[in-house]
Parts: C-alpha cells; sequence; structure tokens
C-alpha cells in the first residue's frame, strides 16, 4: 500500500524529505492531483502532496505581485485576484478533465512545474515568464528559495524560473511568487469560419505581426470545431478561427474594426461579445475540446507556426487525427487513437522533420512508461540534464522517471 | 577604494604565457590575438572602471568553431577565461585578472535570419542591442529589451546580465524574450539550447544560462523575438510635491488596471542636472516627477493618458504635462536617458541598482538621503518606478580617498536596505564583483550553494569567469581545482 505524507507546513515537507533523502527513499510528489495521469509514470511506494501547504502569503494588487504556497489551488487563486480585478495573464491549463483527473484540483505549484500556459500566452508569457520567486525542498532536502518578489532581479543563477517545467524532478515547491495583470475591462471575440488550416495560420500570424495586441489567436479544424459548446459556434460544421481582443471599453470597437479590415480577404466574421467570449475561451483552458476518451491519446506539440498545418497533415496520413492550434499555431494539441505507442513513432517523425518537440499528454499508464512521453535529448543536453538533476537531486529520489527514465 | 578583493593571479600560468600564445596560434591563428599591451590594455576594465588588470591575452574568434578551439585549449591548459561583449557592464562582470584570457565575442556581429512570419530574429552575439531594432523596424518590429547602452551593448552581454530597460514593464527582460542560444561549454563541446519554437524541450537551461554572468558558457549565438512595433507612443509629465505623494500615484496607476509601457521618476537633485542638460522641460520646482508613457493609436493613447491624468489630480500634482508630439516626447527621453552621463558631468558618483516593492518607495528613498547624509555625502535617485528598481547615484570625488571610501561604504549599506526592504541586490546591472559579497546578505549558504552547483554542472573547473557573483571565499575550493564537485551548503 502507498504511503502518503501530506505536510501542513514549509518545515514538515523539509523534515520528511531530509528524511527521505538520509534514507534514500523514492518519492511521487504529487499536489492535488490534476496532473497525475500526465507525464510518465513516476515509481515510488511513498506519495508527498503539497495539498496541505495551501493560502496566499502576500498579495499586493498595487504591484501586481502574488505570492502563494504551493499547494494552493488555481481557482482560489483567480477568485482572489478577479475580487480586486486582476488575473493570471497566461491562463493556465487544467489538464484534469482531459487526462481523467479531477477538474479544478489544478495547483499553483503544478502550473510552475508544468509551465503549461493557455492562450493568452501569446500576449502575456507563459507561466515562467510571469513567475518571479520560489521557495523549495530539494533532493537533499535543503530549503533554498530564488528569485524574490520584485519584478526585476538579476542577482544570481536563475533557478526559480530554472524549476518551471521540471515536474517536480528537481525540488519541491513549497511557495512560488508571481506576477499578476489586470483583467481586462473588456473583451470580444472574431470567429471567421471555412478557413483550412494553412489559410487560418497565415491569417493568424498575420495578426500576430499588427500592433493590434490580440490575446488570442486559436484555430480549430472543422472535427475539433463541432466539439465547441459556445452556443454561437455550437454544432458548426466549419472550422473555426478565432482571435480574442481585450483592451479599455473605449478603444475595442477602434481595434476591432482594424481587425477586420487587415483580415478581410478571409471572409466576414461572426462576433463574440464579452461574456461569450469568456466562456469560449474557457473551453480551451479545460481542454474540453480533447475531453478524456480511453479511445485516444492526446499530444501537445511545440513547433513553428508556418509548420504547424504540416505536421498535423503529414500526421493524418498516417492515422485519424483531431487537431486543435493556439498560439497562432505555434501549439498543436492533437487526438489520435489509442494504440501500443500512442503514434509515436509517426507524430515524433513528422514534428522532428520540420522542427518542434511533442509531449505525449494523455495515455494509459502502460503506454506512458513504454514510450517517450518528453521528447528525447540530444546527447549533449542530456549531459547536461543529467547533471542538473544530480545537482538537485543526486540520489534520483523526487519523481524519478517521470519525465525520462532513470532519470 | 579599491576594497573589492580579488584573487592573486597564477603565477605558474602566467609564465606558461609563451606557450600557450604558440597553441592558441596554432588553432585560430595570430590574426585573432591582441598581444601587445597597449592592446590588452583596452580590456583591462569595463564600464565599472575603478578596477583594472591586463589580461594575459585577448582573443577576438569570428566564428562559433573559433570559440570552441579557444575554450578547448584553455580548458586542456588549464586557464582561465573571461567572456566579454562591449564592455559596457557596470558591476565588473568583465572584469579580467591578469591569469586569465578575455575572450571578446565583438567580431561576432552578423543578423544570420530574421523570420517576420514566426516572429524571431536569428543573431551573433556580439551584435549590439539597438541593431536588431534598427534591422527589423523597416518592417514594423523591434526587439524589446532596452538596456540604456543600448548603443553599444551586445547581445552577449544582455544574456549575461539579463539586461532590461525603462520599457521592460511592458514587455519583460532579456529572459524573456529569448528562444534560445548556441553556447560553447569550457570544454569546447557546442550546445544548442532552445531554439525557435516558444516552449523548451525538458529542463530550462536557457533560464539558468540567462543571467549568469557569462560563468557557465560562451554564447556565440542567440535567437530572440521580435515583437510588432506599436502603432505610437506618448509620454507625461507629472510633478509632485514629494515622493511619497509620487509613489501613491504609480500605485493608483496600476490599481486601476493601466501598465503603462514605461514608468520612470526622478527626484529633485537628478531633475535639475537633466534639465540643466537636456533642456527638456522638467519643472524644477517639484520633489519628484513621473515620466509615465503609454502605447496604442493615437486614440488610444489619448484615452490613457487622459485617465491617468485624472488619476494623478488626487495627489495634488504641481506640473502635467502631456507630450504634443515626437519632438517633445524625444526631448523628455533625452534628459532621462541622458541622466546618467548629465550627473557625471558634474561629481564622480557611483551608481547602485537595488530593486524594492514599490510599496516601500518613500520609506527608501528617506532612509537612503538618510545613509548618504550620514556619510556625508549627496545622492540624485532616478528610478523605475513601475518596477521598483531604484537607482540612487551616490555622488563623491574620486580624487579624496576618504569620500571614496565612504561612498562605497553608503552604496553598501543602500544595498542591504533594499534587501531589507523585501527587495534584492541587483536589478539590472548584476553582481559582478561588485556586490560579490553582499551575496549573502540576500542568500543563504544553502541558497547559494543551490547556483554554484549549477555553474559546476556546466563548468566543473570553473574556469569561466572564475571570482565573480559568489562570495570568494565561498568558491575558493573550486576555482582552486580542489574542488568538491558538488558545493556543500554550509
Amino acid at each position: 500500500m502507498t504511503e502518503l505524507l501530506r505536510p501542513a507546513a514549509e518545515w514538515e515537507l523539509q523534515s520528511m524529505i531530509a528524511k527521505l533523502a538520509a534514507q534514500k527513499r523514492r518519492v511521487e510528489v504529487v499536489g492535488h492531483g490534476a496532473l497525475r495521469n500526465a507525464g510518465r509514470v513516476a515509481r515510488s511506494d511513498i506519495v508527498l502532496s503539497t495539498a496541505g501547504l495551501k493560502g496566499v502569503t502576500l498579495y499586493e494588487p498595487t504591484e501586481i505581485v502574488m505570492s502563494a504556497r504551493s499547494g494552493t489551488p488555481v481557482y482560489e487563486i483567480e477568485a482572489i485576484l478577479a475580487a480586486r480585478g486582476q488575473m493570471l495573464a497566461f491562463e493556465p491549463v487544467d489538464l484534469g478533465p482531459a487526462t481523467g483527473a479531477p477538474g479544478g484540483a489544478l495547483s499553483i505549484g503544478g502550473v510552475f512545474a508544468t509551465n503549461f500556459s493557455g492562450s493568452r500566452r501569446i500576449l502575456a508569457g507563459s507561466a515562467r515568464d510571469n513567475l518571479l520567486g520560489v521557495r523549495a525542498v530539494n533532493g537533499r532536502g535543503e530549503l533554498f528559495k530564488s528569485g524574490g518578489r520584485v519584478m526585476k532581479n538579476v542577482t544570481g543563477l536563475d533557478i526559480a524560473r530554472g524549476l518551471t517545467g521540471s515536474w517536480g524532478t528537481l525540488a519541491v515547491m513549497t511557495e512560488v511568487t508571481f506576477k499578476v495583470a489586470p483583467l481586462p475591462q473588456t473583451m470580444l471575440t472574431l470567429a471567421y469560419t471555412g478557413l483550412p488550416d494553412d489559410l487560418a495560420i497565415e491569417a493568424l500570424t498575420a495578426t500576430m505581426a499588427t500592433p493590434l495586441e490580440v490575446s488570442g489567436a486559436v484555430h480549430l479544424p472543422k472535427g475539433c470545431a463541432a466539439r465547441l459548446k459556445q452556443p454561437k459556434l455550437k454544432g458548426i460544421d466549419q472550422p473555426v478561427t478565432l482571435l480574442r481582443l481585450e483592451t479599455f471599453s473605449t478603444a475595442i470597437e477602434a481595434r476591432k474594426e482594424k481587425l477586420k479590415a487587415a483580415l478581410k480577404v478571409y471572409g466576414t466574421p461572426i462576433e463574440l461579445d464579452a461574456e461569450e467570449t469568456w466562456s469560449l475561451w474557457s473551453e480551451f483552458r479545460t481542454l474540453s475540446v480533447m475531453p478524456f476518451s480511453t479511445e485516444t491519446s492526446l499530444w501537445r506539440i511545440s513547433t513553428l507556426p508556418t509548420k504547424a498545418a504540416e505536421i498535423v497533415f503529414a500526421i493524418e496520413k498516417f492515422m485519424d487525427s483531431t487537431a486543435f492550434y493556439d498560439w497562432a499555431g505555434a501549439l498543436i494539441w492533437l487526438e489520435v487513437p489509442a494504440a501500443a505507442d500512442a503514434g509515436a513513432a509517426d507524430v515524433r517523425r513528422a514534428v522532428s522533420v520540420r522542427g518542434g518537440h511533442a509531449t505525449l499528454i494523455r495515455a494509459q499508464p502502460e503506454v506512458r512508461a513504454s514510450v517517450d512521453v518528453f521528447e528525447p535529448l540530444k546527447p549533449e543536453i542530456e549531459r547536461l540534464t543529467r547533471g542538473v538533476k544530480s545537482a538537485f537531486d543526486p540520489d534520483g529520489l523526487l519523481n524519478r522517471g517521470r519525465m525520462y527514465a532513470n532519470l | 577604494m579599491p576594497h573589492i578583493e580579488l584573487p592573486e593571479p597564477d603565477i605558474g600560468v602566467i609564465r606558461r604565457r609563451p606557450i600557450l600564445i604558440e597553441g592558441l596560434k596554432s588553432r585560430v591563428g595570430a590574426d585573432l590575438l591582441i598581444l601587445d599591451e597597449d592592446g590588452r590594455r583596452a580590456y583591462e576594465t569595463d564600464a565599472f572602471t575603478a578596477y583594472r588588470n591586463v589580461p594575459m591575452l585577448v582573443v577576438l574568434p569570428r566564428t562559433t568553431e573559433e570559440v570552441s578551439k579557444i575554450l578547448k585549449f584553455c580548458h586542456e591548459n588549464d586557464v582561465k577565461v573571461i567572456p566579454r561583449g562591449a564592455g559596457t557592464s557596470l558591476c565588473g562582470g568583465a572584469l579580467p585578472t591578469e591569469d586569465a584570457i578575455v575572450l571578446c565575442v565583438s567580431k561576432m556581429n552578423r543578423v544570420l535570419e530574421v523570420d517576420y512570419v514566426n516572429r524571431f530574429a536569428r543573431v551573433e552575439a556580439g551584435i549590439t542591442n539597438l541593431e536588431i531594432t534598427s534591422r527589423v523596424a523597416p518592417k514594423g518590429f523591434f526587439y524589446a529589451p532596452d538596456p540604456s547602452s543600448q548603443l553599444a551593448c551586445t547581445i552577449a552581454g544582455n544574456l549575461a546580465m539579463n539586461s532590461g530597460g525603462a520599457h521592460c514593464l511592458k514587455y519583460g527582460v532579456t529572459t524573456h524574450n529569448v528562444l534560445g542560444v548556441k553556447m560553447v561549454l569550457i570544454d569546447g563541446m557546442i550546445v544548442d539550447i532552445g531554439g525557435t519554437s516558444l516552449e523548451r524541450n525538458g529542463y530550462d537551461l536557457l533560464s539558468f544560462m540567462i543571467g549568469s554572468e557569462g560563468q557557465l558558457g560562451v554564447v556565440t549565438e542567440a535567437t530572440v523575438k521580435i515583437l510588432p512595433a506599436a502603432e505610437g507612443a506618448r509620454p507625461m509629465m507629472i510633478g509632485f510635491r514629494s515622493p511619497e505623494a509620487a509613489g501613491s500615484c504609480v500605485a493608483a496607476i496600476i490599481a486601476a488596471g493601466i501598465i503603462p509601457v514605461a514608468i520612470e521618476y526622478m527626484d529633485h537633485a537628478a531633475i535639475e542636472v537633466c534639465e540643466a542638460f537636456a533642456g527638456a522641460g522638467y519643472p524644477l520646482d517639484v520633489e519628484a516627477l513621473l515620466i509615465v508613457e503609454v502605447e496604442g493609436s493615437e486614440n488610444e493613447i489619448g484615452i490613457l493618458l487622459g485617465r491617468i491624468a485624472e488619476i494623478a489630480a488626487a495627489y495634488d500634482p504641481k506640473t502635467v504635462v502631456m507630450s504634443s508630439g515626437p519632438e517633445q516626447s524625444a526631448r523628455i527621453w533625452a534628459g532621462r536617458k541622458a541622466a546618467f552621463g548629465a550627473i557625471g558631468r558634474i561629481s564622480d558618483y557611483l551608481c547602485m541598482d537595488g530593486t524594492i516593492p514599490l510599496a516601500q518607495l518613500p520609506h527608501a528613498l528617506t532612509r537612503i538621503s538618510q545613509i548618504c547624509a550620514e556619510h556625508d555625502l549627496k545622492v540624485a535617485n532616478i528610478f523605475h518606478a513601475g518596477d521598483g528598481n531604484l537607482h540612487p547615484l551616490i555622488l563623491y570625488d574620486a580624487n579624496n580617498p576618504s569620500e571614496a571610501d565612504r561612498a562605497e561604504a553608503a552604496g553598501e549599506a543602500i544595498l542591504k536596505l533594499c534587501v531589507e526592504l523585501g527587495g534584492c541586490l541587483t536589478g539590472e546591472h548584476g553582481v559582478g564583483i561588485e556586490k560579490r559579497e553582499l551575496m549573502a546578505s540576500q542568500f543563504s549558504a544553502t541558497d547559494l550553494a543551490v547556483q554554484m552547483r549549477i555553474k559546476t554542472v556546466f563548468d566543473p573547473t570553473w574556469r569561466l569567469n572564475p571570482a565573480k557573483v559568489f562570495p570568494l571565499a565561498a568558491t575558493e575550493t573550486m576555482r582552486s581545482g580542489r574542488a568538491a564537485s558538488t558545493p556543500e551548503a554550509a
């Protein structure tokens, strides 16, 4: 039976890990479990949950900064921010519903551990870009801090941002400090219909080259667009290309007209108001267009926008797939039939010849244990990666195997 | 001054100079080397000019492969390497030692690729910051980080120091605007970290690299984001009767949901000097001046400046001036951008670079004045108010040893104050040798050990820019080659 450790304070977490380090016992690190079905399967007989480390420890709205203990649920943080007219600008993505884990269980530590950011990333940067500081315990049982609570800080090596995307394999974050942003006064969406993938991405990248500060640029091919729930687009039998604008009420109409003028060759868009826009883009934050199913596997592909449609087209030659493009095409979410290797060979081949990398998000545990979930590393990068892992966690106790086998 | 301790040069290495010269000549050719003393003297210091050492030799590679050969040779011959861009570091980050080779990337200054659709530029590391923007501006793009030295400083140096500038409130600093680098490790291995796509695969090694002050590797190429330029931008000046009013106004602007592209603060002393130098039209009857710039279409700029003026009205400003057009905007910024030079005309000064939480601004300014008064010195304050990055300029006479000592002591006290108030030792200039011994006031021994272990991963023998960033005593075993491959926390 798996032993569960649930520290309620930072000192308790540190003493637990120090004890495990002395005993050289491996530990799986989790928050509330939102990410447990993603990534490789960590092998250990002890689970350490940060769920007991809860609460906002600092919030200065006028300095757009917040600190929170790592186990604090994201929805609690967002509620506190919304009450003061602010938000997490990078729109954290909750993988839970798409991977069969509970929705709403995402913790703020999990957000920075995975660095999975939502649609607004193209304008506001990633979770990593919004992180200012961390407190954490490494695999040696040492409590350390990096960064701080101020926006500009070049004091020493940037360990804080270096921990983002490390999936708890280097250290267990106990507290994170991050930048927040004002909630936009208003927003709207322009939805163009009927565009094939390559043309849609051409339209999206064209808008990203304008100074109109588009805060969301998504394209859903026909199969994926049919899954949209937003009433104005529900059941649509065509590809949908979406552009979001957010700004002051007094400025948004003028921006909309400029955007429409810039894109007039792509047709006349359906317009969604602020409320409709909010509900529509929430669908991407919970990946409801890629719902959980044991019949399919889900990939997340990072590439150049100009290569995105080619990659999806190449994969479609080998298997049925459903895709949607975020970040003007720089991010592809791709659903393929469940198979012994989750289509890894074909997906990775299609990506590698065009540039980028692919991460397997949803697949049965035995599949995630047998194929590379993260893109394999080049030898020289693997050498550095192993060195970094060893610097933080020399005995490989934290989330061993979560990202790469034997690491 | 100078009081900062530098490690004793290794006489054994210096004696091997002729052999090292021959070795390097055979690997990369004599034309890349600067050997004569006059030539080497040009590299004896950076912009932290109180400290100087003539390096053993200087090498100016033109390609990544040459950098690789040079580093491999230095690694095999146990020679220290000081990477250098344009030498504009204000903290002694590029200061050589007499037993070291300076590797300067200034000849590697080409734009290799610009992709406007995918919005990135791939450049060699020796290109200047401003040159990138100059190259992409005709197509309506720019490279966002804008350090004051952007005309001269290189991207290599920007990466080393994670440079920012006045406009980073909205656009972030170097680490937010770089997608990947090509770099060379001390053993000569060429490594690509990151690439052209927005997300990186595996550990975020780029985060460790950016801001590491040339301690992990020598960057030879960078892939940077290019952004579409705003339709327009316009500043306004708001003069206040007190620092408290100015600080409260900044907080109120942000609380109202407006994030301007820049908010700059100048105290009375700085206003007077800058106005005398630049004739920017700064008000001379105020205690604090904010320069607030917003971007957007002409209509949006008008709306935003109007809202900011409304917000400022609650703090009883003495002056509110909205720039009427490009000429006035340029004049307003010319005064601010020339501030350091203008103050340099009237006095020697030490430029501090601490960051504080914005709410601490009035208290910090009061304490800075007290600290300088206690040391019988004057101070002028310039400040990136949007992000809390203070630049107190401590005025002193460099020819008066007592004043110089007092200035250094006051500077230390100010930086420690920033840490006590919840801030940090450096917001944009870096640690270098200048703040190396102060690191222990911000970080515990464990915090520092965590950082030093990363240095050791990339540079196991501590030959790249050693004796910088970390307290000298803490790095002695690694630098002397007696490591301890993993620094232990005390």
